[in-house]
């Protein structure tokens, strides 16, 4: 690793402060992501802004409109803890990683790097969730912009993390072995005003919704409604671990899953 | 170079580090606590597991600086100070839950983690908590079956491998 310098802000406006002072200063979430980034030297920023000793971004907690409010730096391991108001987002941070990883990872943190592979993006984009930063809102359909690309700008921070709580939802996740991210992952939300059908794991541009299992799944919730729908292999990520063509088939065969265990 | 101070085994520690120092380089480097194992380098292995503030992290991942001011456990602070094992080391002992030893303090530390929240695991409990911790010995049977016997629980009719 290159060095850098770290600060440890207690306040939201410090760290936002602390970001602005300098263009190549970096947040620092739990690092889960960021710390092998920077082993590999594939980032050298010269200030990384800790955002572990914030008090008012920890925690979960009930919103005015029945929500489920988690602070941006809130790890894995206490929303799976604490989410008990919704119970499939409490279970996919429960899977997110291994446990060491997920006392450290923050939901913020994931949400910012946007890996097309990690689980979060799925469950926000899914849920229709709202990510607030320190300057603004954003609605899921336009925080996500391909892989590793967001709708934050430099120096914003994502300091909480607002989701409607679903009448029914699941995630479901294939899982690549070595790297226990998501092969393919599939998270599916049933709401009074529609189903909402989210994927991760499979596109070349990062997560992204499936209007046709929406559409039939809004008519008919169940896995049955599926039948003969499918998605082209062509534009998703092709590798060593499955080609295009297998992910494709992941997709559908995830989604049925997840509408079939969805409670 | 900052200075970062933090509670290690029950005795304070400080030391002056950098920003980029790991939380693992500061253990053994500068502590001298070279029990922490680093095996990847990369978050996958888990041999360098420690507590901070009675959570399990692995200590490859993590900034010193971030665990300023915070309690840290390592394998050295499990065994009594007589040199007594405690009851997970005991139990690895026991049913041979190691071969070369590499990834050991990583496996006690997180069974210590898995025991201190769930004090009655079952076997499928304790091979999913283990999903970050990797062994290329053993084949993990021993290794479940010695955290099952420190929990207390009978392992009579679980396989000997």
């Amino acid at each position: 690793m290159y060095n850098f310098d770290v600060v440890k802000p207690e306040r939201i406006a410090d760290a936002v402060k602390e970001l602005s002072d300098s263009s190549e200063s970096q947040p620092l979430g739990g690092g889960q992501t960021l710390i092998p980034t920077l082993k590999q030297r594939l980032a050298s920023p010269d200030k990384l802004v800790s955002l572990s000793a914030i008090p008012e971004m920890k925690g979960v907690c009930a919103g005015d409109d029945g929500s489920v409010c988690i602070g941006g730096a809130t790890t894995h391991a206490t929303v799976a803890a604490e989410a008990s108001a919704y119970p499939a987002l409490a279970a996919t941070a429960a899977h997110i990683g291994d446990p060491a990883v997920r006392n450290r990872g923050t939901i913020g943190g994931s949400l910012a790097n946007n890996d097309p592979s990690a689980c979060y993006p799925a469950a926000a984009l899914a849920s229709g969730a709202t990510i607030v930063t320190n300057a603004r809102e954003i609605a899921a359909d336009d925080y996500f912009q391909g892989m590793f690309t967001t709708a934050l700008d430099e120096g914003e921070i994502i300091t909480e993390v607002r989701f409607p709580v679903p009448e029914k939802a699941n995630y479901q996740k294939f899982v690549q072995p070595a790297s226990r991210f998501a092969l393919v992952g599939v998270y599916v939300a049933k709401y009074a005003d529609g189903v909402r059908v989210a994927i991760t794991g499979a596109s070349n541009d990062g997560v992204f919704r499936w209007a046709e299992a929406e559409a039939a799944l809004s008519a008919n919730f169940s896995a049955d409604a599926l039948d003969g729908l499918s998605l082209s292999g062509d534009d998703m990520i092709s590798d060593l671990h499955g080609t295009g063509a297998y992910r494709a088939h992941l997709c559908a065969v995830m989604t049925k899953r997840a509408v079939a265990a969805a409670a | 170079m900052t200075q970062v101070s933090m509670t290690v085994n029950g005795k304070a520690a400080s030391g002056d580090v950098e920003g980029r120092t790991l939380l693992s380089s500061f253990l053994r480097d500068q502590l001298h606590l070279t029990g922490t194992h680093v095996g990847c380098d990369t978050s996958q292995c888990g041999a360098c597991v420690v507590h901070v503030d009675g959570q399990a992290v692995k200590s490859c991942t993590m900034l010193a600086m971030e665990a300023d001011g915070s309690e840290v456990s390592t394998i050295e602070g499990q065994a009594g100070a007589d040199g007594s094992l405690n009851v997970i080391q005991q139990a690895f002992q026991d049913h041979h839950g190691l071969q070369c030893g590499f990834c050991t303090p990583g496996m006690v530390m997180s069974a210590a983690a898995l025991l201190k929240e769930n004090p009655k695991p079952s076997e499928a409990e304790v091979r999913a908590y283990l999903e970050g911790n990797i062994c290329r010995c053993t084949g993990y049977h021993n290794i479940v079956k010695a955290i099952m016997a420190a929990s207390g629980q009978d392992v009579g009719a679980m396989a000997a491998e």
